[in-house]
């Protein structure tokens, strides 16, 4: 049952392995502290659909199957997104319309109906929990590489040297594509030389 | 029998699947007007807060922030009651999505005291320069009898000229029409 979740952190990771969700991680990883955000918020939802998911998963008539999955994913979404502008408003505000956008992440809907769907509670919950943090790691490190280059800090804290000039483009959506790419490469390096040893 | 036939409507699927889907629909609708219940008072105090703190800036001596009898405009009164001002919202498109400003004018209508970004998607490091005290600090007491103008690469000559930003004339000018359009609007109604 642990592989369950240990999979979603590395050897299925949804943002580095199964290259899914890729608006979000794109789009608001200009900054450490949005990717964690973002990151937590898709936990959130993807692990409470898919724990109500799997419950009901008997009952669910296979037709309309997805409509339901979907309505549950955007009553959480929602539930997240006021949740944000009512504790952390400016948080909120920055990561804008990318809140109500988690209702079409593919990751979450790709874990309901690969796997909540055919499998019990507990063991959905696990993998959920997996994919989330998997998610959410890799968009901090993505936040990471473009908050250092491009703003030259790390969660707001300077961390570059006097006189660095930021590289404007790394907050520019085109440095959200070199630094996927980057570290798309960079795992892959790993995970061949953990894998050949 | 009675009982069968009733079995026999549930093992219909069209049956099955409209009870379904609104059960979905009544539990998710249910949760929500807890969750709007919970949240919404807490967001208004957010953005009146936000709004507050916009006109503290815009006018530091204001004592008293009230809405006005125009609509959308808020009463700026000094801690002798007078009133110094008119604070008020203004949106419209930037280069990147939409800039909503808060700024103020005096109780004349004649300058603008300032103005102050509260939501904008420009780009970082060049269109998000408006929200910089560089940029900000032009539109404090900006004469508003002529509409603003901006200038590119040079300085201001007239009291209504602002200077725009390097590489986002697009975001400064965004600001500038954005003041321009609501300020003819608010002087219009205040000559009433």
């Amino acid at each position: 049952m642990i592989k369950d979740f240990v999979k979603g952190l590395w050897r299925e990771n949804p943002v580095f392995v199964q290259v899914l969700g890729m608006c979000p991680t794109l789009a608001v990883t200009t900054k450490c502290v949005f990717g964690l955000s973002m990151g937590l918020a898709t936990t959130f939802v993807i692990v409470s659909s898919v724990v109500v998911i799997s419950t009901i998963r008997k009952l669910v008539p296979e037709q309309v199957r997805i409509p339901m999955f979907t309505v549950i994913i955007a009553t959480f979404v929602t539930a997240a997104d006021y949740f944000l502008k009512a504790n952390f408003f400016e948080i909120s505000k920055a990561l804008g319309p990318y809140i109500p956008l988690i209702v079409v992440n593919c990751v979450i809907l790709g874990r309901a109906e690969a796997f909540a769907s055919k499998h019990g509670v507990a063991r959905s919950f696990l993998d959920a929990f997996g994919m989330g943090i998997g998610f959410t790691c890799a968009l901090v490190v993505l936040g990471a590489v473009r908050e250092v280059l491009g703003a030259g800090t790390v969660f707001g804290y300077p961390v570059m040297w006097e006189g660095f000039t930021n590289w404007i483009v790394m907050v520019m959506p085109a440095g959200a594509f070199i630094t996927l790419g980057l570290l798309v490469g960079v795992f892959n390096i790993v995970d061949k030389r953990v894998k050949s040893k | 029998m009675p009982g069968d036939n009733i079995k026999k409507i549930f093992e219909n699927t069209i049956v099955k699947v409209i009870v379904a889907l609104a059960i979905v629909g009544a539990v998710s609708g249910a949760t929500l007007v807890f969750v709007y219940n919970y949240a919404m008072p807490k967001i208004l105090v957010n953005i009146a807060r936000e709004t507050e703190k916009g006109i503290k800036n815009i006018f530091p001596e204001a004592a008293e922030i009230n809405d006005s009898e125009i609509k959308g405009l808020y009463d700026i009164a000094d801690d002798t009651g007078k009133i110094v001002g008119y604070a008020f919202l203004a949106e419209g498109n930037g280069y990147q999505g939409t800039i909503k400003l808060i700024s103020g004018i005096d109780a004349n209508a004649t300058q603008l005291k300032g103005m102050e970004v509260l939501e904008s998607q420009e780009t970082p490091g060049l269109g998000a320069e408006i929200t910089t005290k560089k940029f900000k600090s032009q539109f404090i007491n900006l004469s508003i009898t002529h509409p603003i103008e901006y200038l590119k690469n040079r300085k201001p000559e007239k009291d209504y000229q602002i200077e725009a930003i390097t590489g986002a004339t697009i975001s400064s000018r965004a600001v500038v029409n954005i003041l321009n359009k609501r300020v003819e609007e608010i002087r219009k109604e205040l000559k009433k």
